[in-house]
């Protein structure tokens, strides 16, 4: 049994190898980390994300490019909002985390905003618990923490991420704070995107309370994190606190049903290598190598989606409409297995999902039996 | 979604094309509908970028905001949509018919019928998609609250006058479509796939090329091969050969072809500003006019291809034959309609940011309602979603094997025929459960009395045969007929009535007190719509 040090590096040389030569590594962002936790039986997206691997490239490579992008009208916009929020020392960020987190504190006034640069993911990472450290113990005084970065063990290989800010309450505790460019209209954002800001925190607060673990006594992380937006159609910012127990309790229980990486990389056979600049049958194979668990979530959430839902569908899955689909229909798993068992040439009349698709494929041809179509046309 | 629905989706799936998924068409169409495709500007508020508007399909008016940050220039495409929009209303306003109206006669506290109008036909909005809604909603609240100058000559930006009636009006229909069975406000990616099953998922039924690709494949493709063309195909400029429905615009669109025509217009317009005499300002005009049509040309070709797959999808419903109770939805859309034509003819304030708590309660009772009237209509309209009912147990279709005359006992006997049904089905009945069959349009309730055998319903008819002794003819079944019978209601009872606003509880905020006129949104340094 090698050391654990020795096998962390053989599992960096083999994750390196997987990328291919030269291919620099991707690093894994929180929106992805909450992407990968949504689907944790995917292993093609835990190898892939795992490894640093460019999916957006591969992607293209297979020739099914995927169709996400940033509008630079977007892009600017947040930024700006951003740098407003932010600005004076983050004077407005703080009174808005006092206001909404913390009004039993000190209003704040004179806050700390520690200087977090270092050279490389890694310095930064020590050098933001090293901040926190130092905020915590100076307690009684708010901090500021602008775009820290926090190491998060993912499946065995180390993710860095990167919160818009973290703040340092004077009671020690830590909140997160997530800045979003999506209007909050009369007091309610967009569900859905209020959602992935939710599950994207949840994933800080998980990585906070990794360095909070290190410290004695170990400091609180909120769990109330703190959603900037802009105001109704202004550019002027509001918050609202939003409790991500949920998110962090799922998001947190996903993470660890992840497959190890390792054990993953294990089945490989030996040369893989999901570099886009390989040969499209080989990359195409190299990809099929690792089995991937495709439902229509996947295509707002991955780069590889196209890809999958080609393959999924080419091989008949019902997952491919959905999972809900395939949860009522039992045992049967691909469309012509359900085909044939509706049209009572194959299954077991006593297995009850059988039964009740023969008798809907009954009701279905009575009921459109007045419109002489025995598969009904559309025009 | 019904097994019905699934298999109809896996049939879809072998077919290459779409399935039925009704046999009737569920929602109203207008002989004249406005078609709205509107864009949006990415990672703004409410900052529109372009629409396509108008009711006749060779002739869309196109509305373009060449600097969409500019405040100006978005109250000019504001101004330009009421002109497009306002007048279409109008025409349905004027046009009235007498009708009634039970109130509650406010002295003597009796229910009593008071003659009103009903606009004899109401206005539809047709947007492509769900977000389209959504930003018809948005759009009708940035512009409600704003003042015209007329209204506070000391607004500094006053916006243009029919504005915040645009506002009011969007808003009303934005409301609306969020009640089951409306049709004032449609979007055609959720009426194309109640209609029609295709042979992917849900989420992919949002777009609306692809869903129309499932329905009505070009020759010689199918659905799926169609549906990834409309997807994915970029041409050799890297932009969509179908571009998304909106109102976000796609971000290769947005970076390579309409930023740098934005700037290209920006500096023209700078450069004209700047111009020192005559003669220049003539050149520079000429130089941002075209600036100009360059992005009014950018958001034609984005928004005419949504325009014409609108049109296809209209083309599409109405070859379906109208469901039976598809009318008296509309009739309650008119009234929708009137209603809210009344209270801007009374000169009332526009809607609250928020409604008070008798208000929402009543909202939400309302759209508890008409989901269960919807549910039930579409079943007695359509025998494929009826077929939806019988399997989930919540209905059963059979032929009468036997009818058995019987009284009710006291004093004046009344029928109370025994009905046998020999049925397939397995609806979940227990002992004297109702059931409704639709006798000439009104339903007659039955008793379960008992099962003979497996599938011999005994069932005890227990009104809508007259007040004699003897039946009337026709108001018993007989031997030999085929009926379908529902454990649902066929009409839907309203709720208990709710407390005035003055009586509202405290438990609910209490008496909402003096109406305050809501303030517009302040302008602020920033850009704001």
């Amino acid at each position: 049994m090698p050391l654990p040090r020795t096998r962390g590096k053989a599992l960096r040389q083999r994750l390196a190898e997987l990328r291919g030569p030269d291919v620099p590594a991707k690093a894994l962002d929180a929106r992805a980390l909450a992407a990968l936790a949504a689907n944790p039986g995917c292993r093609r997206r835990a190898i892939l994300d795992g490894a640093g691997v460019n999916k957006a490239a591969v992607a293209s490579a297979l020739g099914a490019p995927s169709a996400f992008g940033q509008s630079q009208f977007a892009f600017t916009r947040g930024n700006a909002f951003e740098a407003k929020v932010k600005a004076d020392g983050g004077a407005e960020l703080l009174r808005l985390v006092h206001e909404k987190l913390d009004r039993r504190a000190e209003p704040p006034a004179d806050a700390q905003v520690p200087d977090l640069s270092a050279p490389g993911p890694e310095g930064r990472a020590a050098r933001t618990a090293l901040a926190l450290r130092e905020a915590t113990a100076a307690a009684g005084s708010w901090t500021l923490l602008d775009h820290p970065m926090l190491a998060l063990d993912v499946a065995g290989s180390p993710a860095f991420l990167e919160p818009d800010a973290v703040v340092v309450h004077p009671d020690g505790s830590w909140t997160v704070v997530e800045i979003k460019s999506f209007p909050m209209l009369d007091g309610s954002a967009d569900p859905a995107k209020v959602g992935a800001a939710a599950r994207q925190a949840a994933v800080y607060v998980l990585a906070l309370e990794q360095v909070a673990a290190h410290l004695d006594p170990a400091p609180e992380v909120r769990h109330r994190v703190l959603l900037v937006c802009p105001k109704d159609f202004s550019n002027l910012p509001t918050a609202s606190a939003v409790d991500v127990r949920k998110q962090r309790a799922v998001t947190g229980r996903q993470l660890a049903r992840l497959t190890r990486i390792e054990d993953i990389a294990d089945t490989l056979p030996e040369g893989t290598c999901f570099s886009p600049e390989l040969p499209a049958a080989e990359l195409t194979s190299a990809v099929e190598s690792v089995p991937a668990t495709y439902a229509p979530e996947c295509l707002s959430a991955c780069e590889l989606a196209f890809h999958c839902r080609d393959r999924s569908r080419a091989a008949g899955a019902v997952t491919s409409l959905g999972r809900s689909v395939r949860a009522e229909l039992g045992g049967l798993t691909t469309v012509e297995e359900v085909l044939s068992a509706a049209r009572g040439e194959s299954g077991d009349p006593d297995d009850p999902a059988v039964a009740a698709l023969r008798r809907a494929a009954q009701l279905r041809a009575e009921a459109l039996a007045p419109l002489g179509q025995e598969v009904t046309p559309c025009r | 979604m019904s097994l019905i629905s699934t298999l109809a989706r896996l049939e879809a799936v072998r077919t290459g094309r779409a399935q039925a998924a009704a046999t009737v068409r569920h929602r109203h169409l207008s002989e004249r509908p406005l078609v709205f495709v509107p864009l949006t500007t990415a990672g703004e508020a409410g900052a529109p970028l372009g629409a396509l508007v108008g009711t006749d399909r060779d002739a869309p008016r196109l509305l373009a905001v060449p600097q969409p940050r500019d405040r100006d220039l978005r109250f000019a495409f504001l101004a330009e949509l009421a002109d497009v929009v306002l007048p279409y209303l109008d025409a349905y306003a004027q046009d009235v018919e007498a009708a009634e109206r039970n109130e509650t006669d406010p002295e003597t506290g009796k229910r009593i019928k008071v003659e009103v109008e009903l606009c004899a036909d109401a206005p539809q909005l047709i947007v492509p998609s769900r977000a389209g809604v959504d930003f018809v909603r948005l759009l009708g609240r940035s512009m409600r609250f704003r003042r015209t100058a007329e209204q506070d000559p000391e607004s500094p930006y006053p916006a243009p006058p029919r504005v915040p009636l645009l506002g009011r009006w969007l808003t009303h229909f934005g409301e609306r479509a969020r009640v089951p069975g409306s049709s004032l406000l449609l979007a055609m990616t959720d009426v194309l796939s109640r209609h029609w099953a295709t042979g992917q998922s849900t989420l992919e039924d949002q777009h609306l090329g692809a869903l129309l690709a499932w329905i009505d494949p070009p020759e010689g493709s199918t659905g799926a091969e169609a549906a990834l063309h409309a997807e994915l195909a970029r041409d050799a400029k890297g932009q969509l050969l179908c571009p998304p429905a909106g109102p976000a615009t796609d971000p290769a669109f947005d970076n390579k072809l309409l930023a740098p025509a934005i700037e290209r217009y920006d500096r023209a317009r700078t450069a004209f500003a700047a111009a020192e005499d005559g003669l220049e300002a003539d050149d520079r005009l000429g130089e941002l006019t075209a600036a100009e049509r360059e992005i009014r040309e950018l958001v034609l070709s984005r928004t005419l291809p949504t325009w014409e797959k609108v049109w296809q999808g209209l083309d599409l419903l109405r070859a379906l034959p109208d469901g039976a109770h598809v009318e008296e939805r509309w009739t309650r859309d008119r009234w929708s309609f009137t209603g809210h034509r009344d209270r801007i003819v009374a000169g009332e304030p526009p809607q609250p940011r928020r409604d008070d708590a008798v208000t929402a309660a009543n909202k939400l009772a309302a759209r508890e309602r008409e989901q269960a009237r919807l549910e039930a209509q579409e079943a007695l309209d359509d025998p494929l979603v009826m077929a939806g009912r019988r399997l989930s147990g919540e209905a059963f279709a059979g032929e009468v094997t036997d009818v058995v005359m019987a009284y009710s006992e006291g004093k004046r006997p009344s029928p109370r025929p025994l009905v046998t049904v020999r049925t397939e089905d397995r609806p979940h009945l227990g002992e004297r459960v109702k059931v409704y069959r639709s006798l000439g349009g009104k339903p007659q309730a039955a008793e379960f009395v008992g099962r003979e055998a497996e599938d011999l319903l005994v069932l005890r008819v227990v009104d809508k045969m007259g007040r004699g002794k003897e039946p009337e003819a026709g108001s018993v079944p007989e031997k030999g007929d085929r009926l379908c019978f529902t454990l649902f209601e066929h009409e839907q009872r309203g709720g208990p009535k709710l407390p005035d606003p003055e009586e509202t509880p405290w438990t609910h905020g209490g008496p909402p007190g003096e109406a305050a006129a809501e303030a517009a949104d302040p302008p602020t340094a920033e850009d704001v719509l």
